[in-house]
């Protein structure tokens, strides 16, 4: 993984003491809240409905066991014994308190880790595929190109006061994990002919109240020129992107506004001047990126493993969890794990101090010392013996972190909801273990088979409802809190935004109907069509009619 | 008389910062007296102004592209860009297509909503010198230019980024 040298150690140290003097003159009365706001989010801290929000920077997912520790005890000595991993791969802390966030960001320091830009009108944190460099056919592995675009929009003297937050994501695998064009630019990694790489490059795309899919600006445009273009577009957003209303900020209103041809015209036209420039990549560079993230040696090793095989016959639960949470590596003989967060009672994403220690040692021993926090709120081990994987998954049992649910019903995406978060119209953790506790069998689960539930406690979306196969979004209705269900989501690389079913539910009813949704898709699938497929050929007036009928 | 940041420095400002819709009689152009007038006013009164060259500068405001100057940027020995807000984001952009596309030369200064905090981002983007707003500390504005001493990225006035210079 990346290794920080003297100018990130350096400038890592002048942010901190940066923020702690903003936070001295703001305790002693000389900035004002609105001075203060926009300088303590683009250092991850909110001010929530019961204590501050800590959102600390997980650059695209990855961590090492080191740092893992670390965070596990700053859960301790700061917060309440756990933290939460956000859709966005970060890591949020729910209960410091803002004068000790200075302390808190210092020794996040001590591993090379920072809230930076985790929040505000500003570059956001990169993200991409937690399989990056591991996974099968890969076309080319992302974390070089993200490291090269966190140094490059790390404290962006032009950027760091923009109409709205922008978020930027990567993607080199074959399968998209990453919900690349939901993002204000994504990028997919291609190979031309000649095997160069390059970018197709997708702007425009979000969620939040008006989701879009990115559109493509660029088919692929060679490495060198990343930067000098991510400029171009950052300089027409900053000069044209709204201000006067903050829910039409975001690029993708601008784009749309525009025409995305129009759009292209003008990030052209200020591409002229920053093209070939002294910001164009060079080789040495890619390079240097390049060797923070070569493969492990990997041992001559095959698929095959008897004690596995004989282990997986004799512990049904441990051939439910191989099915479904290990994932093939491009390696033979490796396999990719990940850790399920969502064992029902649990918050999902939510992971205690004690967790975060026995991730983090199981990661040492097992897998190169890393790990990766998934945007579906999960933990991926990405360099695994197959020979060690019941080892794995005994040690797991144990912390009660070997749910088999991977992929199914139960492993649900859910933002904080309305128990945290100020913005809420409504909760979303107790609606999440009432679906949870109503499916809880592994059979069951894995009859319906690959499916992703998605919800958000308000229309910000950060539970990404609107790309759910099924979508649950928390509203108002008069003062009480409401559900509406939508159906059709896909955050992968066929990116599709979720229709809505109809009018909305009390809290009570979702089981319910989220049960007959399932039961329409059992009772019709035909042989192994997976939800999403029958889904858009059934239509969804068939589940519009059948849902609503009963309930009449 | 307002202050002024110039060169880490703090000193009293000549110019006269005239209001948008000041009409060209109120203003009274005059060879002893430096003004920085709204694009605008100078757009409108472009020949009666020009006679006082030296001793005109110009403003924009957030909203308002200096590339309306296009070429004749050079002639005027200030020009200044205002943040409205210190969170309205544009000028720094402006501050970049002045030096980068117009290749501005002189004094480029930043004006309004002009705090410590943004202090460094501006001068990367290649102001040169900074009014400080009434009521404000000009002390503590003093000290913020120095929050950083690197920047990964190509700037103003370090073209070459970090990735250019690490050995
Ligand atoms: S979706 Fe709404 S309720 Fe949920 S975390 Fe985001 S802002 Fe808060």
């Amino acid at each position: 993984m990346y290794i920080y040298d003297d100018y990130d150690h350096q400038m890592l140290e002048e942010r901190i003491t940066q923020y702690r003097d903003q936070t001295h003159r703001y305790l002693a009365g000389d900035l004002s809240d609105e001075q203060f706001l926009p300088l303590r989010l683009q250092n991850g801290l909110y001010i929530q409905r019961l204590a501050p929000m800590l959102r600390v920077a997980v650059p695209y997912g990855l961590l090492s066991s080191t740092q893992l520790r670390k965070l596990a005890s700053i859960t301790r000595d700061y917060d309440k014994g756990y933290a939460h991993l956000s859709t966005r791969q970060n890591i949020q802390y729910n209960w410091p308190e803002l004068e000790q966030t200075p302390d808190l960001l210092a020794e996040l320091a001590e591993v090379s880790m920072h809230a930076i830009q985790t929040s505000g009108n500003c570059i956001r944190n990169t993200t991409t595929d937690q399989f990056a460099g591991s996974a099968p056919n890969e076309i080319e592995d992302s974390r070089p190109w993200c490291v090269i675009i966190r140094q490059w929009s790390t404290f962006h003297p032009e950027f760091a006061y923009l109409p709205r937050k922008f978020k930027i994501a990567v993607c080199g695998t074959e399968i998209d994990q990453a919900a690349t064009q939901l993002h204000d630019i994504g990028l997919y990694l291609q190979k031309n002919e000649k095997g160069e790489v390059g970018f197709k490059v997708l702007v425009g795309g979000g969620l939040g109240r008006t989701p879009v899919i990115g559109k493509v600006i660029y088919e692929f445009l060679p490495w060198q020129h990343l930067l000098t273009y991510l400029d171009a577009i950052m300089r027409v957003y900053n000069l044209e992107g709204r201000r006067d209303n903050k829910y039409k900020a975001r690029i993708k209103i601008l784009v749309k506004a525009l025409g995305v041809d129009v759009f292209r015209e003008k990030v052209e036209a200020q591409w002229q001047f920053g093209k070939d420039s002294q910001a164009t990549l060079t080789e040495a560079e890619v390079n240097r990126c390049k060797s923070f993230f070569t493969s492990p040696e990997y041992e001559s090793l095959q698929d095959e493993d008897e004690a596995v095989t004989t282990a997986s016959n004799s512990d049904l639960l441990f051939n439910n969890w191989l099915d479904r949470n290990v994932s093939a590596h491009k390696q033979s003989g490796y396999s990719i794990v990940t850790i399920c967060l969502k064992g029902t009672g649990a918050a999902p994403g939510d992971i205690t101090d004690r967790q975060m220690e026995f991730v983090a040692d199981l990661a040492e021993r097992y897998s190169q010392s890393e790990l990766r926090i998934t945007h579906e709120q999960n933990l991926t081990l990405a360099e695994v013996r197959i020979k060690d994987l019941y080892e794995i998954y005994k040690a797991c049992k144990t912390e009660s972190l070997a749910t088999p649910y991977l992929g199914l019903l139960n492993d649900l995406v859910c933002c904080p909801g309305g128990d945290f978060c100020s913005l809420a119209n409504a909760k979303s953790i107790p609606i999440a273990e009432a679906i949870q506790r109503r499916f809880d069998d592994f059979d069951r689960l894995n009859e319906i088979g690959d499916i992703t539930l998605n919800m958000s406690g308000c229309m910000n979306a950060c539970g990404h409802h609107h790309v759910g196969n099924i979508g649950i979004i928390g509203v108002d209705k008069k003062g009480a809190e409401f559900y509406q269900v939508a159906l059709g989501g896909d955050a992968g690389r066929e990116a599709k935004l979720a229709k809505i079913l109809g009018p909305s539910f009390s809290q009570e009813e979702i089981p319910d109907v989220i049960e007959k949704i399932i039961q329409i898709y059992l009772d019709e699938r035909q042989s192994d069509e997976k939800f999403i497929d029958a889904f858009y050929r059934l239509g969804i007036d068939l589940f519009k009619e059948r849902v609503y009928a009963e309930a009449d | 008389m307002p202050k002024l940041i110039k060169d880490g420095a703090l000193i009293d400002d000549s110019w006269r910062l005239i209001e948008k819709e000041t009409s060209l009689e109120e203003i009274k152009p005059s060879s002893d007296n430096k003004l920085l007038v709204p694009i605008t006013v100078w757009l409108e009164n472009k020949e009666v102004l020009s006679q006082h060259k030296d001793n005109i500068g110009i403003w924009f405001d957030s909203d308002e592209s200096p590339t309306l100057l296009e070429e004749d940027a050079n002639s005027f020995p200030v020009i200044a860009l205002n943040f409205p807000v210190f969170r309205d984001g544009r000028a720094f952009s402006y501050a970049a297509i002045l030096r980068q596309q117009l290749n501005y030369t002189g004094d480029m200064r930043a004006i309004g909503d002009v705090q410590k905090d943004q202090a460094s981002y501006m001068l990367s983007c290649g102001f040169s010198s900074f009014l400080v707003p009434e009521n404000s500390n000009a002390e503590v504005l003093l000290t913020g230019f120095e929050d950083f001493s690197e920047n990964y990225q190509s700037t103003v006035t370090k073209p070459a980024p970090i990735f250019r210079r690490r050995s």
